[in-house]
């Protein structure tokens, strides 16, 4: 079983050992290896980074790329910073106008790529530049409030969100104490993944995005609905990316209109989707590979803080990293005997 | 007297105004197993990708079951109980086999699809076709193709059609599946399923079908019960002239100078010690069950697989060329016209023309630049040489039929005057009058001196061209057969590893 499931998983097999491996090689290197502090304040840096990767994993599924993730994420972060603040049900309907936005926006490339026939990386490249102009417009200048208690407790562990809320006895509750010292933002990024990906992978529709990245002639004769799952990629997609935009308002109590920013995001979760072994050209892979793809990549980060390298020879070392980390993936082309293997 | 299932009236299409079904008249009794045979672009492709819904009719009607159905796309043909199995496989290799096998309309529980449910129906409908072997878990891709074509079969019945079009849906099964795909079409038809065939294989038609209908340019010429013509006939209705002799006579044997020997070539555990020689101007068969290592050994001799072992000495040089680019730019040039002319032979969305000169770029160029000049003057040769039928060199080379397609292949490696031509299956899927010019032009090809060595899983093609024929088993070659020793009962014998009971 665990052998098969390996066989037809190499790449995110593969991921999860790099990950592991770089991990806790970190940990052991940090002065304060192994602590819930660390473990908080790692797990709050990947987080909007990981979500935007799990945005792209799902049209670089159908072989498509979403060029405007990280400019949705933006966006969003500053829906985000006019919106989530007041009394909790204000808040709660912000949290839900932010998400909603971002998912109406990948909603919208999706009827563009379809009813438009346009190249889904030119579509988005369009709609991206469309999401940061929208992003300017709320926040001209950075600032804006979001809650601080919400920003409090979504950001450190469990205790900390029992105690800000009072919930459980402010966190001193017997049953939880197993759980107090994990990460909120964890449980946020994960949740999501498990709660909205594995069960969208079992619909038809979900495996249809795989069946249009793998052979789409053979979709469409099979009579599957590919427009649909078109449609419904860049619409996760979107959702997905609202969800990174959300949590980094969150995490800054603040939205910031950052082209930069938001260009970075959306290279760095092309390469979290492949790090994560999703194949660019489609039909193998998955969200939940890409996820551990983003974390890897920031765990890569992590090491210039406690190593003591010059900051300028940081992003020269990065991308050597993650040339190599990539190459790891090709070296099964080494072991092909039938070199027309390669090109299928 | 029934009323049929399918019946089509003067149905028309046209493609950018090349005509492909002219006023067809077209109709299916339940429970029969109905053959469509005609020549490559006599539109029989057209007609049953009408009946799927994957193209619309410019005029005319169909109905099925007596109501008139205009099928907007292939998943409301399903839904009506039309099935199609397409020459083109339509399963996904980076799903699992039940997965395929459940692909569009899978068991849900919850309305999530029931991983289970689906692995004991996938494990259900490859019983009926008698695949127990195949893993319904394993991945597509990890499936050689004749199973990946009992997949297909398992997926179309899991659909239960009423009317079930088989498009040369046994071209690439082993024996022992063309059987059972016999036995489960009997089996349908008695179920009251009718059965829409397509396949170049006679023999196949005469054993399966009653009913046999003849298209021809794009006419229904005639439908008429089994038995109620004769081969010829039958022949004759399809090309609309009466056919020569089907093989062209062979030269009396001579010792001919070798120009390629092999000596124990190895290879993973395909190939286990091949040994051979090729004379100039002679065509060696190479016969055997499906997957012996035949693929194997001829693209060892085109540079494209690693790591072979064996002695091998081409044109008096020592050594296997090491790529295809040395393969075709040795002294001895090597073409090989692939299996799958689709992925491995055509750039199916490039021009005919860009296609014709893929091999030979050094012909048509001058020093660095492509001359334009030289180009037409190569490819209006090359497709007057072949008498390839085509609208125009600049059109997509996938508007073609499939005999025109491989005549491309061939053509295409003709232009580097290859002296050792190696021949994959190249008559698969191919109509009766193509196959009969390529076997003139592979004995024309010989007697220009090339040496031609050529796998066919035909065994009447292997006797009526070849010169010898060695037959393979498990990587080697277990008998060599010469003159009048080439009869279907050696070569049967010899592909099953027994010993010729003649």
């Amino acid at each position: 079983m665990i052998r098969r499931w390996i066989r037809q998983n190499r790449g995110f097999a593969g991921a999860l050992a790099l990950f592991a491996g770089l991990f806790i090689a970190y940990n052991f290197l940090h002065p304060r290896g192994f602590s819930t502090a660390v473990l908080v304040q790692n797990s709050n840096e990947a987080v909007a980074i990981a979500f935007v990767a799990m945005a792209q994993t799902v049209p670089v599924l159908m072989g498509g790329l979403d060029l405007s993730v990280g400019a949705v994420m933006t966006m969003t972060s500053c829906v985000a910073s006019a919106l989530v603040s007041g009394t909790p049900l204000q808040i709660f309907v912000g949290i839900v106008l932010t998400l909603a936005s971002g998912t109406a926006f990948g909603l919208m490339n999706g009827l563009i790529v379809v009813y438009g026939r346009i190249q889904p990386i030119i579509a988005t490249l369009a709609t991206g530049a469309i999401a940061i102009g929208i992003a300017l417009l709320i926040r001209p200048q950075p600032g804006g409030e979001v809650d601080g208690d919400l920003g409090w407790a979504l950001t450190n562990t469990i205790w900390d969100f029992a105690d800000t809320y009072g919930l459980a006895d402010g966190g001193n509750a017997a049953w939880l104490q197993p759980f107090v010292n994990i990460p909120v933002p964890l449980i946020l990024l994960f949740g999501t993944a498990f709660l909205v990906w594995l069960p969208f992978k079992r619909t038809v529709t979900g495996r249809t995005i795989y069946a249009i990245g793998s052979a789409e002639g053979a979709a469409y004769m099979s009579g599957l609905p590919i427009n649909r799952a078109k449609i419904a990629a860049f619409t996760l997609a979107g959702f997905f990316a609202s969800c990174g935009g959300l949590y980094l308002a969150i995490q800054t109590s603040s939205g910031n209109a950052d082209t930069v920013q938001a260009g970075a995001y959306t290279l760095n979760s092309i390469a979290a989707v492949v790090l994560g072994g999703t194949a660019l050209l489609g039909g193998t892979g998955g969200v939940i590979a890409s996820l551990v793809g983003a974390l890897i990549l920031r765990v890569i980060s992590f090491y210039f803080r406690i190593l003591d390298i010059d900051p300028l020879l940081q992003p020269l070392i990065e991308g050597m990293v993650l040339l190599a980390a990539v190459s790891i993936g090709a070296f099964r082309t080494l072991s092909v005997k039938n070199r027309l293997e390669l090109f299928r | 007297m029934t009323a049929p299932i399918v019946e089509l009236s003067g149905v028309s299409k046209h493609f950018a105004g090349i005509r492909a079904l002219e006023g067809v008249d077209f109709a299916c009794k339940p429970g029969s197993i109905h053959a469509i045979l005609g020549e490559n672009g006599a539109g029989k492709s057209t007609l049953i990708k009408i009946m799927a819904g994957v193209l619309k009719p410019d005029t005319g009607e169909m109905r099925l079951n007596g109501h008139i159905v205009t099928h907007a796309s292939p998943s409301a043909a399903a839904e009506a109980g039309v099935v199609c199995m397409f020459q083109e496989l339509s399963l996904i290799p980076d799903l699992s086999v039940a997965d395929n096998i459940s692909l569009a309309r899978p068991p849900r529980r919850f309305g999530l699809i029931d991983g289970r449910a689906q692995i004991a129906r996938a494990e259900e409908l490859l019983a009926r076709v008698r695949c127990e072997d195949v893993d319904p878990r394993a991945m597509l891709r990890e499936l050689s193709l004749s199973r990946r074509q009992m997949v297909e079969i398992a997926k179309a019945l899991g659909r239960n059609p009423k009317v079930l079009i088989l498009d040369e849906a046994t071209s690439a099964l082993t024996a022992r599946d063309v059987q059972t795909a016999y036995d489960l079409l009997g089996q349908l038809k008695d179920e009251g399923v009718s059965s829409l065939f397509i396949s170049h294989r006679m023999h196949e038609v005469e054993a399966l079908c009653d009913t046999l209908s003849v298209f021809r340019n794009g006419r229904h010429i005639e439908t008429f019960a089994k038995g109620a013509k004769s081969d010829a006939e039958i022949v004759r209705l399809m090309i609309g002239r009466d056919v020569e002799a089907k093989f062209p006579a062979k030269p009396a044997a001579k010792a001919a100078e070798p120009v390629l020997k092999v000596q124990n070539l190895a290879w993973e555990d395909r190939l286990n010690g091949v040994t051979l020689s090729l004379g100039r101007g002679e065509i060696l068969g190479i016969g055997g069950l499906d997957g012996q290592g035949q693929k194997e050994l001829l693209l060892a001799l085109f540079g494209v697989l690693k790591s072979v072992t064996g002695e091998v000495e081409i044109g008096g040089e020592k050594g296997l060329p090491a790529s295809p680019v040395s393969a075709k730019g040795g002294k001895t040039r090597i073409a090989l016209v692939p299996e799958d002319r689709k992925t491995e032979g055509l750039m199916l969305s490039l021009p005919i023309a860009d296609n014709l000169v893929a091999a030979a770029f050094d012909k048509i160029s001058r020093g660095p630049m492509i001359n334009r000049s030289l180009v037409e003057r190569v490819v209006a040769d090359g497709i007057a040489a072949l008498q390839i039928k085509l609208g125009s060199p600049g059109d997509p080379v996938s508007t073609l039929s499939g005999g025109n397609q491989q005549k491309v292949v061939i053509s295409k490696w003709l232009m580097i005057a290859p002296d050792v031509i190696l021949l994959n299956d190249p008559t698969r899927g191919i109509d009766v009058g193509t196959k009969q010019e390529i076997y003139r032009l592979m004995r024309s090809l010989a007697d220009e001196g090339k040496a031609i060595l050529f796998y066919s899983s035909d065994y009447s093609e292997l006797i009526g061209c070849s010169d010898r024929v060695i037959v393979m088993y498990d990587g080697r070659i277990i008998r060599e057969l010469t003159g009048d020793q080439i009869t279907e009962q050696a070569i049967v014998s010899a592909s099953l590893n027994i010993s010729d009971a003649a």
